[in-house]
């Protein structure tokens, strides 16, 4: 692989640009790898490529059915944050939130990590005091959250409107060190560094069967042949129960639509992410000038891809409301992607009851901002062959023990 | 926009008139219960690509439950029935049938 640097763009620049390389290579399977990783999102590739670095193994196959990043990776709206209630999510969301800081220069890609601050609304008396409870458990959990007053919003989003009428602003839960970054990069960064491990990065295969022998994994069946593999990891977000419904399994896991939308693009006009989670919309602005805007999740289960025309309508009514001055601005493209809901909105990372077989999802509208943090943990689950700190309040046992992470109030707005 | 006849009404209602209360016909389960099933009864979906059946209620109308058969790939919904009924009417199944030939009707 060849780096990156300010001199390969110079000499690049001399040359029409005619000496790049393609960021990875695309193969076609082996029969056989020590480990296969089933979905290539932001979450698989990076299980990849902390296996490689943190322990070694690149006999491993990242194994994707359309394109990498195609699936919620690509389609999310990029907030990244740590404020969290519960312990274990802060455990997990601010590992991944501190390797996020360095992530461009980890991967010698520039995935454009912006800290521009994240600003929660408060704009009911209950969600204030839910909010200052999550800034005392922030404070506890020693990541960097305080509480603003009304006026001090308005400072920092001057286009806001904070006297309501349905809902004014009493106060905000506000993390500097949030911000977004740039989503196809996350993908493209990891699978460039994987594919310069070695690891196989093969797309366009799906996995359509699970063979196992005694309730242990011995092979895939994709639609590009069988492939053995002594363990197997299933990152597949929406599609999670699919998979597991190949394995002879069930998770706890609902699969609906959620969906974004973004503006025509604007001159600058709003540099933090603001999440209004009473009224349900959240916006922030991208650097090519296009509000980048999401809302709430289709109510019932669908894998349509497309989501519910009334949600869009409802997030940018809520929105014009909060910030008036976007009323009049052209919606340029609306999408929409699978996520995976479980019932405490926290994830899964997770031994199945199949032997050799682990789970990631349940990550559901809001997992960007986990991916390395998650990446990390399940790499280190796949090569110890259990849990380790970070991922061991995340096992499916959870439900049924009754130890449920409940970041429901965390999680209010889709994000 | 989901379009859904609502049995008691006996009309078709918008998506917006409705809520969905999930998988239908399952097993409901009490303190009495292994930890097992009460642990399916309350997470364990079939979450399933293709033909469901699940639970709506018509919040916005009459106020009733009522079961839909539905696909969660394309959305396209085969008929509503009573929440009375313990599994799928054969007219329903008929219904899925004539226009999915590959569906294998309704499991448990
Ligand atoms: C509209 C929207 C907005 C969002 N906004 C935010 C946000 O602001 N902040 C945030 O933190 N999170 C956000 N999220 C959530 C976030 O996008 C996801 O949690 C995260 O991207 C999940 O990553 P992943 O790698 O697990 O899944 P994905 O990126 O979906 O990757 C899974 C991959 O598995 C592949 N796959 C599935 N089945 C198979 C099979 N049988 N064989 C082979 N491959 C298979 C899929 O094609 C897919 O590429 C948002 C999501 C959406 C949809
Ligand atoms: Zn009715």
């Amino acid at each position: 692989m060849k780096r990156y640097s300010l001199s390969s763009i110079f000499t690049e620049a001399f040359r029409d640009n005619l000496g790049w390389e393609k960021a990875w290579t695309k193969r076609q399977p082996k029969k056989e790898y020590q480990i296969i990783i089933v979905g290539g999102g932001g979450h698989g590739l990076a299980t990849a490529y902390y296996l490689a670095k943190n322990f070694n193994m690149t006999d491993i196959a990242v194994i994707e059915k359309g394109w990498i990043g195609g699936g919620n990776t690509g389609r999310n709206t990029t907030i990244i944050r740590s404020n969290y209630l519960q312990e274990s999510s802060i455990g997990i969301y601010e590992k991944s939130r501190f390797l996020y800081e360095t992530l461009s220069q980890d991967l010698n890609y520039n995935i454009m990590f912006s800290p521009r601050g994240v600003l929660m609304l408060c704009q009911t008396e209950h969600e204030l005091r839910a909010m200052k409870r999550t800034s005392h458990a922030n404070r506890i959990n020693g990541v960097d959250t305080k509480m603003v007053a009304p006026e001090e919003v308005k400072e920092i989003v001057p286009i806001i409107n904070i006297n309501g009428p349905r809902f004014p602003v009493l106060g905000a839960l506000w993390q500097p060190r949030g911000g977004t970054a740039r989503h196809d990069a996350v993908a493209w960064g990891y699978a460039r560094k994987c594919s310069d491990f070695g690891i196989d990065i093969i797309e366009q295969c799906e996995v359509i069967g699970v063979k196992k022998k005694r309730e242990k994994i011995v092979a895939l069946e994709t639609t590009k042949g069988n492939i053995k593999a002594k363990k197997v990891c299933f990152v597949a977000a929406g599609h999670s129960s699919v998979l597991a419904d190949l394995a002879g399994f069930r998770l706890p896991i609902e699969s609906v639509a959620l969906q974004a939308l973004v503006s025509e693009p604007i001159k600058p006009m709003i540099d933090c992410v603001v999440m209004a989670n009473t009224v349900h919309g959240y916006l922030s602005q991208s650097d090519k000038g296009e509000l980048v805007i999401g809302g709430g999740a289709d109510g019932y289960n669908n894998y349509s891809q497309r989501g519910s025309f009334h949600h869009i309508e409802e997030t940018v009514r809520a929105l014009v409301e909060t910030f008036p001055v976007i009323s009049r601005l052209r919606q340029l493209r609306q999408w929409g992607g699978i996520v995976d809901m479980t019932g405490d909105r926290s994830p899964i990372i997770s031994k199945t009851p199949v032997d050799g077989l682990y789970i990631n999802c349940g990550w559901g509208t809001g997992g960007f901002k986990a991916i390395p943090g998650s990446g990390w943990a399940t790499a280190e689950m796949i090569y110890n062959e259990r849990p380790g700190k970070l991922a061991s309040p995340f096992s499916i046992d959870r439900f049924s023990e009754g130890r449920l992470i409940d970041e429901s109030a965390a999680a209010a707005v889709a994000h | 926009m989901l379009n859904i006849y609502c049995p008691i009404c006996q009309r078709d209602c918008d998506e917006t008139e409705l809520s969905c209360g999930g998988q239908a016909h399952l097993i409901r389960r009490d303190h009495a219960s292994s930890d097992k099933d009460f642990y399916e009864y309350l997470y364990e979906r079939k979450n399933g690509k293709g033909i469901i059946f699940e639970r709506w209620r018509h919040v916005y109308g009459c106020g009733k439950w009522f079961h839909t058969a539905r696909c969660t790939l394309t959305n396209q919904v085969f008929g509503s029935y009573s929440a009375k009924e313990v599994q799928p009417p054969k007219s329903i199944l008929a219904t899925i049938r004539r226009s999915r030939v590959d569906f294998k009707g309704w499991v448990k």
